[in-house]
């Protein structure tokens, strides 16, 4: 018994992703629930149509996961099958790899979005449409954002190998109580909210409820949303053919199967 | 016949750890070169290098008389690579899996394709079977499939009948003699299987350390050292203590 416990003690010692991930989890949950509460139980008249509000946010969030998940599942698969070499031999450009990914995580994304979408409106009489012609730029700036997330914990993974994998579930959760995703920014302490603004995901919600409860649009929310969005997109990028380089002379591409 | 794979001085450090410390060999024409070598010798970072998945601190690969360096996907158009430590997806079945690197590899007819190395192979009858519920001879033939799918110029093999049963062995072996013979590649065979690379090569490089120890045909090194068979040249070679530092 005690040489099963020493087994998962070696193993949780030995690994940094595991021992923060122990720590991660809770942190997250009770941060994000925490800012719900506090925003519920001092803005009990905030949303007078709650329900609509609070699950079209929660479809274009699940939109924005889904995208970034289905982006690193893709290059999960190819670790965990031991294809990776294979893939990584073949005469494909980087440029190549990404593109064919982004576009079949997209694919992936809208296959899980779209009976989400048909079954709001039976179920809760709610439709995500009413967000307009507004609603195509939002889900494009969540789809950027999820990929550019794909594209960063891609590098990691060239970067560290397989040992990067829980960050790759992670990184969502890091950024959900950041994003403001069903709360407004002001329910934020100061320093967290200097950060929020620093992402899309602040201005992509903030204007979804504009839209919803204001039945107004500002331009610049879906702006800056963009903005961002390129700036952290190109980031990734280059990040990727960096990790890419630094996996050539470090030998993670040949480890990366075994 | 002409060097297809050239490679000049390459070095591999990791940090301060020298895995390649300088080493140039050529590979010919229709030649199946042996690369031999205790667990550690550089075996796996030389393959590395020469399929680009690594890059050498210093040195020059040459594939074909094109520089590795800059022309990378050029040069993974004209080679490929088999090792049991890598796999197929396990998901698909066998057309779908070649089907699939038969496009990565941009291949004009690829059912073709298929359908010849299908024939070659023994494959017919497994092409619609799930990759990964094949037996281990079966998976490895398929892996062989996949490594040819582009009409590789250049073969690289890292313990290609590892864990065979002897029947499946030597009809690999078999299939790789005919087809180097047949389609004038060069293949670098990376094995522990003293009796396999006595049998398919012409000559043998002996890696310790990250250098080549010794090199030339299997005949002359057991009679250079003395001993019955190239098992016993290994073990006398790889027991040595950093004499070739």
């Amino acid at each position: 018994m005690y040489g099963l416990f020493l087994r998962h003690f070696y193993l949780i010692t030995r690994s940094f992703p595991r021992v923060l991930d122990l720590v991660y989890w809770p942190t997250i949950q009770i941060t994000l629930w925490g800012f719900i509460s506090n925003f519920f139980a001092t803005h009990t008249t905030y949303y007078n149509n709650a329900v609509g509000v609070i699950l079209t946010c929660a479809i274009l969030y699940d939109f924005l996961f889904r995208t970034s998940i289905g982006f690193n599942m893709l290059f999960l698969e190819e670790i965990w099958s031991r294809n990776f070499t294979n893939l990584f031999i073949a005469p494909m450009k980087i440029g190549e790899i990404l593109t064919s990914l982004v576009a079949t995580a997209l694919i992936r994304a809208l296959i899980g979005l779209i009976p989400a979408v048909l079954l709001t409106s039976p179920l809760f009489g709610i439709s995500i449409l009413d967000l307009g012609i507004f609603l195509f730029f939002l889900f494009l700036s969540l789809y950027l954002f999820g990929i550019t997330l794909g594209i960063l914990v891609s590098a990691g993974l060239l970067r560290y190998g397989p040992s990067f994998e829980n960050i790759a579930w992670s990184t969502m959760f890091l950024l959900a109580p950041f994003g403001c995703i069903y709360y407004p920014i002001e329910i934020l302490p100061e320093v967290f909210q200097k950060i929020a603004y620093l992402l899309p995901l602040v201005y992509i919600f903030e204007e979804a409820r504009n839209i919803l409860i204001n039945q107004t649009v500002d331009i610049q929310n879906i702006y800056y949303a963009f903005m961002w969005n390129g700036v952290y997109f190109v980031l990734s990028i280059a990040l990727f053919y960096y990790s890419f380089n630094v996996a050539k002379n470090k030998g993670t591409l040949i480890n990366m199967g075994e | 016949m002409k060097n297809l794979v050239e490679v000049k001085n390459i070095k591999k450090n990791y940090g301060k750890n020298e895995a390649v410390k300088g080493i140039s060999f050529n590979i010919k024409e229709d030649e199946i070169l042996g690369l031999l070598g205790p667990n550690g010798s550089g075996k796996t970072t030389t393959i590395g290098m020469l399929l680009g998945l690594l890059k050498p601190t210093s040195g020059e690969i040459l594939i074909n008389g094109q520089k590795l360096e800059g022309n990378r996907i050029e040069i993974l158009e004209q080679i490929n690579f088999i090792s049991p430590y890598i796999e197929l997806p396990k998901k698909l079945t066998v057309k779908q899996n070649l089907t699939v690197y038969g496009k990565l590899y941009k291949i004009n007819n690829i059912n073709k394709r298929i359908e010849f190395l299908s024939e070659k192979l023994r494959l017919e009858n497994l092409l619609n079977s799930i990759t990964g519920e094949l037996s281990s001879g079966q998976k490895n033939r398929v892996s062989l499939a996949k490594a040819l799918i582009n009409e590789p110029k250049v073969l690289l093999l890292d313990e290609p009948t590892a864990s065979l049963d002897p029947e499946v062995g030597d009809f690999v072996r078999s299939f790789l003699e005919d087809y180097k013979k047949e389609k004038k590649i060069s293949i670098l065979l990376a094995s522990h299987n003293m009796n396999e690379v006595t049998r398919l090569c012409k000559s043998i490089l002996m890696m310790k350390d990250g250098i080549i120890i010794d090199e030339g045909n299997p005949k002359e090194l057991i009679n250079k050292h003395g001993r019955k068979n190239l098992e016993e040249v290994f073990l006398k070679l790889s027991r040595r203590k950093n004499e070739f530092n």
